[in-house]
């Protein structure tokens, strides 16, 4: 976080007196915090529910119950928030009991206006570091993601420049591929390698969202602004900002929210749902889908103009058996990923096993690659994962046959696995396959296989 | 063009020239000064046991003042002030409103044992009546570039901040006035 703004820290008074709580409350809004009071521990407790407190200022005598009990009640659900004890009756003992029972520190009033500043002055650093502290492991997991994009095929090597080549820019990134393809973890790649990087990525599954809901969770929405809404809740586009929106399965988005989204896309500021004030946008646009969008707008049911307005820079993922030379690759890096976090000494696929792999479709692309070798070392316990450990449909497809395959398929089929594994080297596979490269060209010729563009 | 009513509160304050202290503000602010010559009354928010005057009470008070058609009114007092919790008080004004409260009380070298300065007090107040008519025009404190809207828990403060807005806060100045 390199700039802080105060109105995003909320600090809540809570005293029985009303002179006490206003002048405060005056005193505090003059420095631009946003303010809550409570006369009394029930309200203070009702506020909480209410708001999301960053900071609370306690009197410690008050009718009911007093400072240190209410204190001791918030503890119990809320360990996060910052305590400070003010109060007219100071001894020792109560200093004490409240520091020890987690109070951020403690004075007495009358106090004097540089203490009182000095005091939430270092209690405001510690949520900035609280926050940035989030921030940054939230990197950490994004540099993660990042890492995991795995991936020597030619295919993937295109992918990998048009990330590097769109990333800087801030244009918005449509993302075309199979599910389990890793649409989301490009998505993050373009992120993390863009000016945007310190700031989040929100991502939206639109998909998994009710039409219904999708209006507030994008937009946010106002306390009141509908029933149920009983507190003011950021949207994603809200949530998003100086960073960047990921939606993923934007193909599933409902025409009323195709319009809403186009409209904040044009006119770059939004409405909270029951809010009069705009807020600015200020997020760049990631977009996947494993849906045929053209299509999708021919049949009505994607807004042309909002497919324009998104399809600027595409990205299109390769499935996982269209680039078979990463199968081992991947599978390596899958076995290492999970043994070290299940602690297991997995660390060998067995030849048969990588041929089995080798061999099956993957429909479900990278993620049940992935899934497929999570079990395998779950169940593992010789140390090397054999085709006993792989489930059971992939033993159903053997290396170049398919049940229901004609020797022609086979054929086809081994020949561009060979020719990708090979990098398209004509020589090479035409060795490895044991015959001569006119033979070669013309099979290339007869299946009609393309060397990826 | 916005008019502020320069108020004494309680008597007038020593080595102050008023007068001086309004041309001053209209040459930073786009606003025209009335001086009052007579201070107001304003013993009802003294405070006995702390032999202070509550601000939050004498601000009420201005706004109830019927005699003058000026948008904004700036008291000046030589006594001290406060507000609950806090042991003293600058000044102090309504955010984005009519009335604003400064005292001379701190601001005299002699508070703090040192040889009286009259230059150095006609900047203090200078800058406190700036600061205090900031937030009766919606200024908050700056936290940013060097700015008379700068927060001052210290006299020090005030020396080390400018007699003027920056340009952030002198945009929103210019906007409302």
């Amino acid at each position: 976080m390199t700039a802080f703004d105060p109105s995003e820290v909320t600090i809540m008074i809570v005293d029985d007196e009303q002179s006490v709580r206003e002048s405060l409350e005056a005193w505090f809004e003059d420095d631009g915090y946003t303010m809550v009071t409570a006369e009394n521990a029930a309200e203070a407790l009702k506020q909480m529910q209410e708001h999301q407190i960053d900071i609370i200022l306690l009197d410690i005598k008050m009718p009911g119950m007093d400072g240190l009990a209410l204190q001791d009640r918030i503890r119990e659900f809320n360990q996060e928030v910052i305590i400070i004890i003010i109060t007219a009756f100071a001894t020792v003992d109560t200093a004490v009991r409240a520091l020890k029972a987690g109070a951020f520190d403690y004075t007495t009033k009358p106090v004097d206006p540089d203490e009182l500043s000095l005091l939430v002055r270092n209690a405001v650093e510690r949520i900035r570091l609280q926050r940035e502290n989030v921030a940054l492991r939230e990197s950490i997991d994004h540099l993660q993601f990042v890492d995991n994009i795995v991936g020597e095929s030619p295919q993937m090597q295109k992918v990998f420049e048009l990330v590097k080549t769109v990333a800087p820019t801030d244009s918005t990134v449509l993302i075309l591929g199979e599910s389990g393809t890793g649409k989301e973890l490009i998505a993050r790649a373009v992120h993390m390698n863009s000016k945007r990087k310190y700031f989040p990525i929100i991502p939206v599954n639109c998909g998994a969202i009710p039409e219904s809901l999708l209006e507030s969770e994008l937009f946010g929405h106002e306390k009141g602004a509908f029933t149920g809404a009983q507190y003011r809740r950021k949207g994603k586009f809200e949530m998003a900002r100086g960073g960047t929106l990921f939606l993923d399965e934007i193909g599933t988005l409902g025409l009323k929210s195709q319009v809403d989204l186009l409209r904040v896309l044009e006119d770059r500021e939004f409405h909270r749902v029951g809010g009069e004030r705009p807020v600015k946008a200020d997020f760049r646009l990631i977009c996947a889908t494993n849906l045929n969008l053209e299509d999708a707008v021919k049949k009505g049911l994607f807004r042309e103009d909002l497919y324009y307005r998104i399809n600027v820079f595409t990205i299109t993922l390769p499935p996982l058996r269209e680039r078979t030379a990463d199968i081992p690759l991947l599978a390596k890096h899958f076995l290492h990923q999970h043994a070290t976090s299940m602690n297991k000494h997995v660390d060998e696929i067995t030849e048969e096993a990588m041929n089995m792999l080798l061999s099956y479709e993957w429909p479900g692309n990278v993620r049940e690659l992935e899934n497929a070798i999570e079990r395998a070392v779950v169940i593992n316990r010789s140390g090397k994962i054999s085709p006993d450990d792989l489930p059971l449909q992939m033993s159903g497809t053997p290396v170049t046959s398919g049940k229901n395959l004609s020797l022609a398929d086979v054929e086809r089929r081994h020949i561009q696995s060979m020719l990708e594994e090979n990098n398209w080297n004509i020589s090479r596979t035409a060795d490895l396959l044991n015959i001569d490269r006119v033979t070669l060209y013309n099979k290339i010729e007869k299946y009609g296989l393309k060397r990826p563009e | 063009m916005t008019e502020i009513r320069l108020i004494p509160l309680g008597a007038h304050p020593r080595d102050i020239a008023l007068d001086t202290l309004c041309a001053r503000l209209e040459r930073v602010i786009p606003v025209r000064l009335q001086l009052q010559h007579i201070p107001i009354d304003i013993d009802f928010a003294l405070d006995p046991s702390r032999k202070q005057y509550h601000s939050t009470e004498i601000l009420a008070a201005l706004l109830e003042q019927n005699s003058t058609t000026a948008q904004k009114l700036l008291g000046i007092t030589p006594y001290d002030l406060f507000v609950p919790v806090l042991t003293f008080v600058f000044g102090q004004a309504q955010l984005n409103n009519r009335a604003g409260v400064f005292s001379t009380f701190r601001l005299h070298n002699e508070f703090y044992g040192l040889p009286p300065a009259r230059d150095i007090l006609a900047d203090r107040c200078f800058k406190e009546a700036l600061h205090e008519l900031g937030h009766t025009f919606g200024l908050r404190h700056c936290t940013g570039l060097p700015c008379v809207m700068n927060s001052s828990t210290y006299v020090e403060d005030i020396d080390l901040k400018p007699a003027d807005f920056c340009l952030h806060c002198h945009e929103h100045l210019h906007s409302v006035c």
